[in-house]
């Protein structure tokens, strides 16, 4: 078998077929969006804090796109509950391979790391380095 | 002709593409890729070696034997294509790099000098971004305004509109011939009637048809076409622009440089005269040589037989896809479309599609296809398209659509 079955191992294809922390967040601290308007794939990310203003208490998302797009952002959701914003900032894109479990064909990189971007950036619009109306692309 | 003679003999054919051959993980491969980029046939490939083997050298600066050799047969390549696509000689075919470059040479020389406020430039909603966006940037830049030309639900020009929508301020009518995306054969020859009768110029985008159909530009009555060698079996880095000789005799050139020029001096220039006033610098050559033995090969086989080929695989990959109750087909009919299929599996993205059909060894293209605009209008992100070449098979079409309930089991 290919490269692309391996893609599609059961953790992606359940959380795609049935994603967490799926919705809007009304009281949201971050809410940013982001797309890749080539393949259509956009995603929401809601990030509310912890008192301390630092550290992640929830995350939620909502999107539209490829299997790898959305379980990608299904699972970070899960992963950023907890974390520190810090952490976050550093997250590069082998963490989002890493956490995926999967091996990624070049093209479908940019799938699979849309939402770790979408957080990072609402992450820069909060600290007021990055304008609120950008859109976020990867 | 027999019935016998009037259709490809496929087997033979496939021959001479040895990448075909190719397997992945003990699968062989299905190419169905075509619009986007066809494969080689040895004689093609033959005489790219023999270029560089035996009189690779610099055209129109040599004295050598070399340089005679490269110079007769670079130019020789234009008089072929202008045969190939009924053109009057080689002042009419201009070699570029592929069909965007050839869009943006006519936008640049004629419409960045030829265009302004009031002048309308008229598209298709079906055009592929290398004239979509070349013509919008141009318009920008210019003030004239572009108009497009709205497609029906079956994905055909609306011809009745398109009447409306050309008038006495249109300056240009830019509009792809066969679409890559919907599979539409546009009535260009009617277009450029309309055109004409506003003298407006027509552009034809021919890249999906000059491939695999016969194009005659003096039938079309097309002021210039554009499209590509390696859509039509011949090398990537070639493209051709077709134009009527009075007009690029009237043009100012696109690029300055080398070999474009007749006459320099520290004041001025005299431009070269045709086609080579269009091709500044060192030209492509050998991928120039390359494209005339992709007409000869072409030729062999036979246009009209290729179109037909073509038709019936098509249809037979439409009927196919159109049986799946979740899967959406665009574009017209059956009988009615040139050889490429662009669809959606309900519940599956293109792009999944595309991966999980990789791994059955059948390479299709998924996205947007260098149609965004046209992709709203269908009101989706993104379509698989499945296209077809001289080579391809039924069986393969089968393939396709195995591969296809495969990606709907895996999803369901």
């Amino acid at each position: 078998m290919g490269i692309g079955s391996d893609m599609y191992r059961q953790q992606i294809l359940d959380h795609y077929k049935n994603p967490r922390n799926y919705g809007e967040l009304e009281d949201a601290d971050i809410e940013h969006v982001g797309e890749n308007p080539m393949c259509g794939d956009t995603i929401k990310m809601f990030v509310r804090l912890d008192d301390d203003e630092e550290t992640i208490e929830y995350v939620s998302f909502v999107g539209d796109g490829c299997a790898i797009s959305q379980a990608s952002a299904s699972m970070l959701s899960n992963e950023l509950q907890g974390r520190s914003l810090e952490a976050v900032r550093g997250m590069d894109r082998d963490d989002i391979i890493d956490m995926l479990g999967v091996e990624l064909s070049p093209m479908r990189i940019k799938c699979a790391v849309l939402a770790e971007k979408v957080a990072q950036d609402g992450i820069k619009i909060h600290d007021g380095e990055l304008d609120v109306e950008e859109t976020t692309t990867e | 002709m027999s019935q016998q003679a009037e259709t490809l003999d496929v087997e033979r054919i496939r021959e001479e593409f040895p990448i075909l051959e190719r397997e992945f993980d003990g699968t062989q491969l299905v190419y169905l890729d075509n619009a986007a980029t066809t494969q080689t046939p040895e004689p093609v490939v033959e005489t790219i070696t023999d270029y560089y083997r035996n009189y690779n050298a610099n055209v129109h600066r040599g004295i050598h034997q070399l340089s005679q050799e490269a110079s007769i047969a670079y130019e020789e390549a234009h008089d072929r294509v202008a045969e190939f696509i009924g053109a009057d000689g080689r002042e009419e075919v201009i070699f570029t790099k592929n069909t965007t470059e050839s869009m943006n040479l006519v936008a640049y020389a004629w419409g960045l000098n030829e265009l302004g406020p009031g002048d309308e430039v008229v598209l298709t909603e079906m055009e592929h971004h290398a004239s979509l966006v070349t013509w919008q940037q141009i318009a920008k830049r210019t003030g004239a305004e572009c108009k497009y030309i709205p497609i029906t639900d079956e994905g055909r020009l609306d011809m009745e509109a398109a009447k409306e929508l050309v008038t006495d301020d249109t300056e240009m009518v830019s509009v792809v011939h066969v679409s890559n995306t919907l599979g539409t054969i546009n009535p260009v020859s009617e277009l450029a009637d309309i055109a004409h009768d506003h003298d407006a110029y027509i552009t034809v985008d021919a890249a999906q048809s000059v491939p695999n159909r016969p194009v005659d530009v003096t039938e079309i009555d097309a002021d210039f076409l554009a499209f590509s060698g390696h859509k039509m079996a011949g090398p990537t880095g070639i493209g051709v622009l077709y134009g009527k000789q009075h007009i690029l005799e009237e043009m100012e050139p696109y690029l300055y440089g080398g070999d474009m020029i007749l006459k320099v001096t520290f004041e001025d220039s005299k431009w070269n005269e045709l086609p080579w006033k269009y091709e500044a610098g060192t030209p492509i050559i050998c991928q120039g040589i390359a494209l005339a033995a992709a007409c000869d090969y072409l030729d062999d086989i036979g246009m009209e037989r290729i179109e037909r080929h073509e038709a019936e695989l098509a249809a037979y990959a439409y009927e196919r896809l159109t049986e799946e109750d979740d899967v959406e087909v665009y574009g017209p009919p059956a009988d009615d479309r040139g050889g490429l299929v662009a669809f959606n599996l309900e519940g599956v993205h293109a792009h999944d599609l595309s991966s999980i059909l990789n791994d059955s060894a059948v390479a299709i293209r998924a996205g947007d296809h260098c149609t965004q605009p046209l992709h709203d209008v269908l009101g989706t992100a993104a379509s698989a398209r499945a296209s077809f070449y001289i080579y391809n098979t039924k069986d393969e079409i089968d393939r396709l659509v195995e591969a296809v309930h495969d990606a709907r089991q895996l999803f369901a």
